[in-house]
């Protein structure tokens, strides 16, 4: 039986958002996925980083979730956040539908 | 412009039937209170288990809520999300609101906590009951594609009051668990017809498993949550025996190989081969008459 694929990724950004609750996209279920948009954990160091975490049942695509998490990555330059994801097969596309969703969401979140 | 019900998801579901901005989320999604069995199975797990539980308010009084997901493992209870449940419930012991809200949308126990799901299911309905002997009307409200089956079919029925919208279902077994139990000469689950004749919005309320027939609009339901404030419909042992002694003279005189449309003219119902085209409006106005 395999398991669940646990990714890490970690991008420098330049655009700080101002204190937000957490914004939640998107639902678990087949072909989906759910992302959950929060600052970066209080007390942890202001890098300029943005940090990223999949949770997928879809093994062995690391290198596609790299480049449409790094597309997302360069067209908002996100810093001090943390994005994570629990997905069930969701294709690129849809991925990067709930990602920028998120962003909108954010923008109504932050003042 | 109307909103169904239906496409909406879970929490949309509940910000859109509260007062506005009124919805305070208990153990949101950010604390990460998941299943502890799926990701043990290789399975994706959701940040909130499938069901958002909090407190609001509906036409400015304070009620307790829970809307499921069905979209997430159909709804399927696990032992975190009926854990959610039952805390809801407890808490409405504790706090009065003047109702709890039930936003159902299950396929029943999540198969794979088993037995951890079965338990929670279980506590789910003992807790409703508390709740209701307490005098907190519970009110089961359901609209989404997957309907309410298995456990929470059970659930819904241990509630004062079950809205449905005939887009809507509520059944025990669900109509492949009955194909596959019973074979296709049985029940057909393809049948979409059928299936709903069975066990659909309508059906339930014309023999009187739901109380209030709406329309797959979000504002009907919350109208229907609204009219059902307050009203809380004490569970006796005379209530109790009334609808066993009712179900039992149905299940005795219900005619040999009975489909819907037979138990329809039972009851009543005129022109019952034309009740699958009516609307919601048509049909509650068959009971009226």
């Amino acid at each position: 039986m395999t398991g669940m694929e646990s990714l890490h990724y970690e991008f420098t950004g330049t655009r700080r958002v101002a204190a937000f609750a957490p914004v939640l996209v998107g639902v678990v279920g087949s072909g989906n996925l759910e992302v959950l948009v929060e600052p970066a954990a209080p007390g942890a160091p202001v890098d300029g980083l943005c940090r990223y975490r999949v949770e997928t049942s879809a093994r062995g695509f690391g290198a596609i979730w790299e480049a449409v998490l790094r597309d997302f990555q360069e067209r908002h330059r996100f810093k001090g956040l943390s994005v994570s994801i629990n997905d069930m097969g969701a294709t690129p596309a849809v991925v990067s539908l709930r990602l920028d969703q998120a962003a909108a969401g954010l923008k109504e979140a932050a003042p | 412009m109307s909103t169904s019900f239906a496409e909406c998801p879970a929490r949309e579901r509940v910000a859109r039937l509260l007062d506005a901005a009124s919805f305070e989320e208990w153990l949101p999604p950010s604390a990460r209170v998941m299943s502890p069995h799926l990701a043990q199975l290789g399975v994706p797990s959701a940040f909130d288990d499938g069901v958002v539980i909090g407190r609001g308010r509906l036409a400015g009084h304070s009620v307790f809520i829970a809307a499921q997901e069905g979209e997430f493992m159909g709804g399927g209870v696990g032992e975190v999300h009926g854990a959610k449940l039952v805390g809801l419930l407890q808490r409405a012991l504790r706090d009065r609101p003047a109702a709890v809200l039930l936003l159902a949308e299950s396929g029943g126990v999540r198969l794979h906590e088993a037995n951890a799901g079965l338990i929670a299911v279980s506590e789910v309905m003992r807790a409703v009951l508390d709740v209701r002997a307490a005098g907190v009307p519970v009110v089961v409200l359901i609209g989404g594609a997957n309907g309410c089956f298995g456990g929470m079919g059970i659930v819904a029925r241990c509630a004062d009051r079950v809205v449905m919208s005939d887009s809507a279902r509520l059944a025990m077994s669900g109509p492949e668990v009955i194909e596959a139990s019973h074979g296709v000469e049985e029940f057909d689950a393809h049948d979409r017809a059928l299936v709903w004749r069975t066990t659909g919005g309508k059906h339930r309320f014309l023999s009187g498993d739901c109380d209030v027939l709406v329309d797959d609009e979000v504002q009907a339901f919350r109208d229907a949550a609204v009219d059902a404030l307050g009203h809380a419909n004490a569970l006796t042992l005379e209530s109790l025996e009334r609808e066993h002694g009712l179900l039992a003279t149905r299940l005795r005189d219900a005619p040999a190989g009975a489909d819907a449309l037979a138990l329809w003219r039972q009851f009543g119902v005129r022109d019952a081969e034309r009740v699958p085209d009516l609307d919601a409006a048509a049909v509650r106005a068959l009971i009226a008459n």
